[in-house]
């Protein structure tokens, strides 16, 4: 069989097993919500992970530009940037893709070793794990920034009273 | 191959899965940005908190004063006798886990101590151990344990971690309100000198000054003048509103954060501007300068003495009624409480709109009506001109505020009077609206920054159906009715929705406003071109 067809085949399987190894990091009783609640709103981070993992994975194995998967890698990380997650674990999803998919593919993976793709698709999931953990730098300097923003916005009055008083002097 | 044997979901475990201990053997860990700053010993001195001492939570030790199991064991006694609610929430949930997944602390940190069942647990567990037999005798069997020092500082961070929002109690069989088992927790922990640094300041400077920043009245007025100014060259009308005027029919109370922090200062700009068209007889006071009270986060008995500035006002004054800002905790207060506390008002007339001669019986007893009611009436009676397109480069959504919708049952008269000064306007989904709806995650004084990734956790259900009707619909402004949502959701959406805004319902107002003898607008309140004026002065 085509290595192509046999993973897209494969496809729904390796989305199934990489979400649910995902959604394992978080502690039992929330990784059981997670999975189950299906509402996207009553659920929004199980929803945003899976739907994210499912635009990750079809437009990885369909050759997409990387930079294309770019805003759902974003969605994903966004989230695990601010949860109880050290910096390897809000990004590490990606990388356990590469074990998931040599497990799903099983004895064909010589097969595809040898066909030169699974290196291929190894070598852009590890593009990937680069641009996720620029992502996550991203959003973590945003808390900082949103801090400062804030501070900035909750005394702008002040602020500005402040500026005109030293001002005053200088007319 | 040796090495792809295990499962992945195995290899996902080893590597990542979090200890599998029960949660009463899971000892707090302190996250950075998590936690809030402990108050200053002069702040809680200020307003004779007890035992107010220097300390941080990041401390092995928090100087925690001698007795204290005594004093917080005391507390509680003394608690469950004073509130029927408290004993009653302590001995009948029957953990169905309704309101497990409802909490939007839980649902965006996915930290199971997060859950509302578990919240209240935090607390249970200890009142299990020290009131009920059960409890005393087979101990950990029958879900006790003691008062230690690694309980108190899990009660400190998870009680500190919930917003009071009332949302998992709209799913709970038994009515049982986790905010109020929260209340009871920080209640606790203010006894023996443990109170968050941005609720202590504000109390303090509340009951000092009038309000949370402390303004003094020379500040207050300026704050105002600067609006007036930003108002005349907008429209060309001169506003002269009074403050402290005696013998003015309406009081008019508002949080005082609108008067300084953007994006609420153009919320007030729209409230000088519609009381102006109206030719309404009200007056600012500058003691009762602060709508908002933060005394509502740390104990019943601090949140009356500072609610109670309101009515002494009224009646110095010698208004008729008061009309009140937008603000979500300041209604929660006057809906539910202020009645009992500081009342009777009988001095005080039921509020009577002048204009439309509407009398607000739902205010009867506390002769305090909610702004947008009162806006929502004149439309309603045809009495304000308004052009809506000024708002039209606005695709406006409503997020009801915990407090107004749960609190209150404010829920039509905002949406009506955004609908009648926006032409665009979008509701979120059904399950995240109304009394559903999810707190904007920075509520009950954990607005401060230091905590900033606690917030972005909490606010993460809002603003993920935020998101939603930007993507489908288009909507860039976010409207609401309350100070702290349009402090914190300004936040939220930087780091959720970029290319959302926050407003006040009376911004929009502002805006489609036609005044008498107004010039051609050419900006809108935030000095930013209105739509197809972008090229004129
Ligand atoms: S829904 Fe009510 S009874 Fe059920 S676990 Fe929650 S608080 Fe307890
Ligand atoms: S009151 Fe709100 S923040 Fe507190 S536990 Fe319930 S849902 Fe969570």
């Amino acid at each position: 069989m085509d290595p192509r067809n046999l993973l897209s085949e494969k496809r729904p399987a390796i989305l199934n097993r990489w979400f649910n190894a995902v959604l394992d990091t978080y502690p039992a009783d929330t990784s059981a919500f997670l999975k189950k609640q299906k509402n996207q709103f009553a659920n929004p981070v199980g929803h945003t992970i899976h739907q994210g993992m499912e635009h990750i994975l079809e437009a990885l194995l369909q050759g997409t530009d990387l930079d294309r998967i770019a805003p759902s890698l974003d969605n994903i990380i966004r989230i695990r940037a601010v949860q109880d997650l050290t910096p390897s674990q809000a990004v590490g999803f990606i990388l356990s893709l590469k074990k998931i998919i040599r497990e799903e593919l099983g004895s064909n993976t010589r097969e595809h070793s040898a066909s030169g793709e699974l290196p291929g698709l190894e070598e852009r999931i590890d593009a990937l794990a680069l641009m996720s953990f620029d992502i996550y730098i991203q959003c973590r300097e945003k808390i900082y920034e949103l801090r400062a923003n804030e501070t900035k916005r909750l005394t702008y009055r002040l602020l500005q009273r402040a500026n005109l008083v030293c001002e005053l002097p200088d007319q | 191959m040796a090495k792809f044997s295990a499962k992945p979901d195995e290899l996902a475990k080893i590597r990542y899965a979090p200890p599998e201990t029960e949660w009463m053997e899971t000892p707090v860990e302190f996250r950075e940005h998590m936690f809030c700053h402990a108050a200053k010993p002069k702040d809680l001195e200020t307003v004779e908190f007890p035992n107010a001492h220097e300390w941080s939570s990041k401390d092995e030790d928090w100087k925690l004063p001698a007795n204290w199991e005594q004093t917080i064991l005391q507390g509680m006694k003394d608690l469950l006798g004073k509130y029927r609610s408290f004993q009653l929430f302590m001995d009948i949930c029957v953990r169905c886990g309704a309101c497990a997944d409802k909490c939007h602390f839980f649902i965006g940190s996915g930290d199971p101590k997060n859950m509302p069942v578990l919240r209240a647990e935090l607390l249970r567990s200890v009142y299990r151990g020290n009131f009920t037999l059960a409890g005393k005798i087979l101990r950990k069997l029958a879900g006790a344990r003691e008062l230690t020092v690694s309980v108190l500082k899990e009660w400190w961070y998870y009680f500190y971690q919930c917003t009071e929002c009332r949302r998992c109690s709209v799913f709970c069989p038994y009515g049982i309100d986790t905010a109020e088992i929260t209340m009871m927790g920080r209640e606790l922990t203010n006894m023996i000198g443990l109170q968050l640094g941005w609720i202590g300041g504000p109390v303090a400077n509340c009951y000092m000054k009038g309000n949370h920043l402390g303004l003094e009245p020379h500040t207050i007025k300026s704050s105002i003048e600067f609006f007036l100014d930003d108002i005349e060259s907008i429209t060309g009308i001169k506003i002269e509103p009074t403050f402290n005027r005696k013998g003015a029919e309406i009081l008019f109370v508002t949080p005082s954060g609108d008067l300084f922090a953007n994006p609420g200062t153009y919320t007030a700009m729209g409230y000088l501007m519609l009381f102006h068209e109206l030719g309404l007889d009200y007056t600012w006071s500058t003691y009762a300068s602060e709508g908002g009270n933060f005394g509502f986060f740390t104990s019943n008995e601090m949140a009356k003495r500072l609610n109670s500035k309101i009515y002494a006002e009224a009646k110095r004054l010698g208004v008729k009624w008061v009309l009140g800002g937008e603000c979500g905790h300041m209604w929660r207060v006057i809906n539910q409480y202020m009645d009992t506390w500081n009342g009777p008002a009988d001095f005080m007339e039921v509020p009577k709109s002048p204009i439309t001669g509407t009398v607000f019986d739902n205010a009867k007893s506390t002769k305090m009506v909610h702004i947008a009611e009162f806006t929502a009436d004149l439309i309603k009676h045809n009495k304000l001109k308004l052009d809506p397109r000024r708002n039209d480069h606005l695709k406006v959504t409503f997020h009801d505020s915990c407090n107004t919708s749960r609190g209150m049952g404010l829920l039509e008269e905002p949406r009506y009077v955004i609908k009648s000064v926006c032409s665009h306007f979008y509701e979120m989904p059904e399950n995240t609206i109304r009394e559903k709806t999810f707190c904007c995650g920075s509520g009950t004084g954990l607005n401060a920054s230091e905590n900033m990734e606690l917030r972005m956790r909490g606010g993460f259900p809002r603003a993920n159906a935020v998101k939603y009707v930007h993507e489908r619909h288009g909507v860039n402004m976010l409207a609401n009715v309350c100070a702290i949502d349009r402090a914190t959701l300004s936040a939220s959406m930087d780091y959720w929705v970029p290319g959302v805004g926050v407003a006040g319902v009376h911004e929009l107002v502002g805006n489609a406003l036609i005044m008498k003898g107004e010039k051609e607008r050419t900006q809108d309140l935030r000095l930013e071109p209105l739509p197809g004026k972008e090229g004129s002065e």
